[in-house]
């Protein structure tokens, strides 16, 4: 990429790949550059719209999310919102995000 | 008209994720003032012109959302009456002790079909908008933000719509002003008043039970909202959309989150509601329209993102 310090970030199900700076969040870093894959929704860690899985062994950290949206279990398994997802590492992420319709 | 039984939305508990940020939220940036803490941690919060204590009830939890929203009755008498009349629905009432929450006196909370606790209560400590009642200026100095004047009212989601307008209506006394029906003629959004307002709760139709969309804040015109949008781009507050104008209510808004995910609005300009009208009607296949009139697209948002 550039000089600036930060990581890859690769959507695996689409390929497509973005870069995110070191301390930002992957939606935030996404939605910067006009780019696409991960729903978007409060950006707050609340709704869960933006449920994304870490695959592989990337090296990154989470800031506080609602439960109701990432359980204990979820955690463990990598599962957390890409607008409290914050990159220590190039990731490889995968776009859980299920939008629940809400008008019939 | 007159103001016989319940009066106003009066309050609302917000759930958020941490309170630091939350406080830069609504103190700093919509302009609410911090009216103390109670030994919970919860934090209370008004609008300038306000006269009771508080409004916004911020509690720090694991998950986003709402617990609550209060609505103030004119007197014990009417909240006395109110109580036995949900009672007689069979519905279960919780009486809480005056003092539970900071300033409040006593008030009864229920469960309505779409999942909601919702409470009346009748007395809160006055404080006043700073301005006195004897020869008052027309505004305070010293207002931070978006200076909000006053809390307006929530739009809640959940499922039974019909049933929640049926209690709204004929228990508690409130007037449909404007409602959304489906092709089936399935009532899928109801916006309802207990004052001259166009709206002071309104539902959508959604599968899961209890979710909050938004709560609302009242501004004095359009040029205020803007200024609203604009202090939400120095700060880099997410917008979900506007500003622009909403069919129903006719209300100018913007949608924005808080830190912890859930929506809030700021709003000027509905218009004056009498009882002796009759509801507005929306098709559903013209709510594009109806939420937002000028681009007349539903965003995916709007319909999917709650707390």
């Amino acid at each position: 990429m550039d000089n600036a310090p930060g990581y890859e970030i690769t959507i695996a199900d689409i390929g497509d790949r973005f870069f995110c700076k070191d301390g930002q969040n992957v939606l935030l870093a996404m939605e910067r550059l006009g780019r696409d894959g991960i729903p978007v929704g409060c950006r707050g860690g609340g709704c869960g719209i933006c449920r994304v899985q870490v695959m592989g062994g990337g090296k990154y950290r989470t800031l506080k999310m609602s439960r109701a949206q990432v359980s204990e279990t979820d955690a463990a398994q990598g599962i957390c919102l890409a607008c409290k997802l914050i990159p220590q590492g190039d990731l490889h992420i995968r776009a859980l995000g299920s939008l629940r319709q809400s008008l019939r | 008209m007159s103001f016989t039984g319940v009066m106003r939305p009066g309050h609302t508990c917000i759930r958020v994720l941490e309170m630091g940020p939350a406080l830069t939220h609504y103190v700093d940036r919509l302009g609410l003032i911090n009216t103390g803490e109670d030994e919970q941690g919860r934090v209370y919060l008004k609008a300038w012109d306000e006269h009771d204590c508080f409004s916004i009830v911020l509690r720090e939890a694991d998950e986003a959302g709402m617990d609550f929203m209060g609505f103030k009755v004119f007197s014990t008498g009417e909240l006395d009456r109110l109580e036995a009349a949900v009672r007689e629905t069979g519905c279960e009432v919780e009486r809480i002790a005056a003092g539970e929450l900071t300033g409040c006196g006593h008030r009864i909370r229920f469960v309505i079909p779409s999942g909601h606790s919702i409470e009346l209560y009748a007395e809160k400590d006055y404080v006043g908008n700073g301005l006195g009642r004897v020869n008052p200026d027309p505004w305070p100095e010293g207002l931070t933000g978006m200076q909000v004047n006053r809390y307006d009212h929530c739009l809640l989601y959940g499922p039974n719509i019909p049933d929640v307008v049926d209690f709204f209506i004929n228990v508690l006394g409130f007037d449909l002003t404007e409602r959304i029906i489906d092709a089936q003629s399935n009532m899928i959004g109801a916006f309802l008043a207990c004052s001259n307002k166009a709206h002071d709760i309104a539902f959508i139709d959604f599968p899961e039970p209890a979710k909050f969309h938004h709560a609302s804040f009242l501004l004095n015109s359009w040029e205020e909202i803007l200024r609203a949008a604009d202090i939400m781009g120095m700060y880099e507050i997410p917008i979900d959309i506007g500003p622009t104008r909403h069919g129903i209510t006719r209300g100018r808004t913007v949608y924005f989150f808080d830190p912890s995910g859930n929506r809030n609005e700021v709003f000027c300009g509905d218009y004056t509601w009498y009882p002796d009208r009759e509801p507005i009607t929306w098709h559903a296949e013209e709510l594009g329209k109806a939420i937002f009139y000028h681009d007349r697209k539903l965003s995916e948002s709007f319909l999917t993102v709650v707390t």
